[in-house]
């Protein structure tokens, strides 16, 4: 996809958020940094401009929360976290805030959203990514956060995944 | 893998210097040389321990639209309907799970009005039902996973 200038612009002015050169320089980025000694220059040579300003905008972008972080995204399956947990809640639509926020907090939560119900399919609007070497260890972890819902936890339940049909990181373009 | 690999992937999931070289900056911290982190890192990359290296972008704050959508497959379909998902370049991330909806993929779209637009292509190419369930609001979190 290609970002769109005209509808990314700052909360306080009417200047967009990203001109041209970000874009370019998404785009240089998006499937990974070059792994060379010095991957901003790089990048720099590759689109037309100076280092300094490639690391500038870089900068930028990781101020206004554009990028998120600069790192390694590991496979936890390599990483022998084989069970792989959606626990997925129904909890009071009044309270789902507060108790995100707690359940967030957890350190062994890696997401946490809120999202729509469909019901009758689907009746929970709390999600939390539970990671644990095994599923016993996954079901513990859940027992937790039922532990810190109490009576806020009108039900739930746990997804596991069993194949990775395809993960290839968002694309810009 | 031995412990400098584990070392260099706990360390590369809290972040990467923006600076001349910042590899060696990392490989100082990690006690190793910026030759020896670039080999491994190829490395990790090469067999799956890393899936990617690099900037995270912010789909909705580039102007995009995000979301994660659910269906319901029969087994002997799931294949099938698999491939045609994946075909779309929108679709980022594609997860068999176990629950009667049974298959679970983001979408990430040029523009927010092109996610119904995907979904409406998914269904018509499989003949099955999408649940679209963006997120409505994102809870802090600070996990790593511990290499």
């Amino acid at each position: 996809m290609t970002p769109r200038p005209a509808t990314a612009m700052r909360p306080d002015s009417a200047e967009p958020l990203l001109d041209a050169i970000d874009r370019q320089i998404i785009v240089a980025t998006q499937s990974g940094l070059p792994r060379v000694a010095r991957p901003y220059h790089a990048i720099a040579a590759q689109i037309g401009v100076a280092a300094e300003e490639v690391m500038r905008r870089l900068q930028r972008m990781l101020e206004t929360g554009i990028i998120r972080r600069i790192g390694a995204v590991p496979n936890h399956y390599a990483l022998g976290y084989m069970a792989n947990g959606m626990s997925v809640w129904d909890v009071p639509d009044e309270r789902v805030h507060e108790l995100g926020e707690k359940i967030g907090a957890l350190d062994f939560v890696s997401h946490c959203y809120q999202r729509p119900r469909h019901l009758p399919a689907w009746p929970y609007n709390l999600f939390a990514m539970v990671h644990g070497r095994d599923r016993a260890e996954v079901e513990a972890k859940v027992r937790a956060i039922a532990d810190l819902l109490g009576t806020a936890d009108r039900g739930h339940t746990v997804l596991y995944s069993t194949r990775i049909l395809k993960k290839t990181g968002l694309r810009i373009a | 893998m031995d412990a400098l690999d584990r070392a260099i992937i706990n360390k590369l999931q809290g972040g990467f210097p923006v600076c001349e070289e910042p590899y060696r900056e990392v490989a100082n911290q990690l006690g190793t040389s910026a030759d020896e982190l670039l080999r491994r890192l190829d490395a990790l990359l090469e067999n799956g321990t890393l899936s990617r290296f690099g900037p995270m972008y912010h789909a909705e704050r580039l102007g995009g639209g995000l979301t994660l959508a659910a269906m319901q497959i029969p087994p002997h379909d799931f294949e099938r309907v698999a491939a045609i998902v994946n075909a779309f370049p929108e679709v980022a991330h594609n997860y068999a799970r176990e629950h009667a909806l049974n298959m679970w993929f983001v979408l990430a779209t040029e523009t927010p009005e092109r996610i119904g637009e995907v979904i409406a292509c998914i269904e018509r190419d499989t003949g099955y039902t999408v649940h679209d369930m963006p997120k409505q609001e994102e809870f802090f979190v600070g996990l790593r996973f511990e290499a």
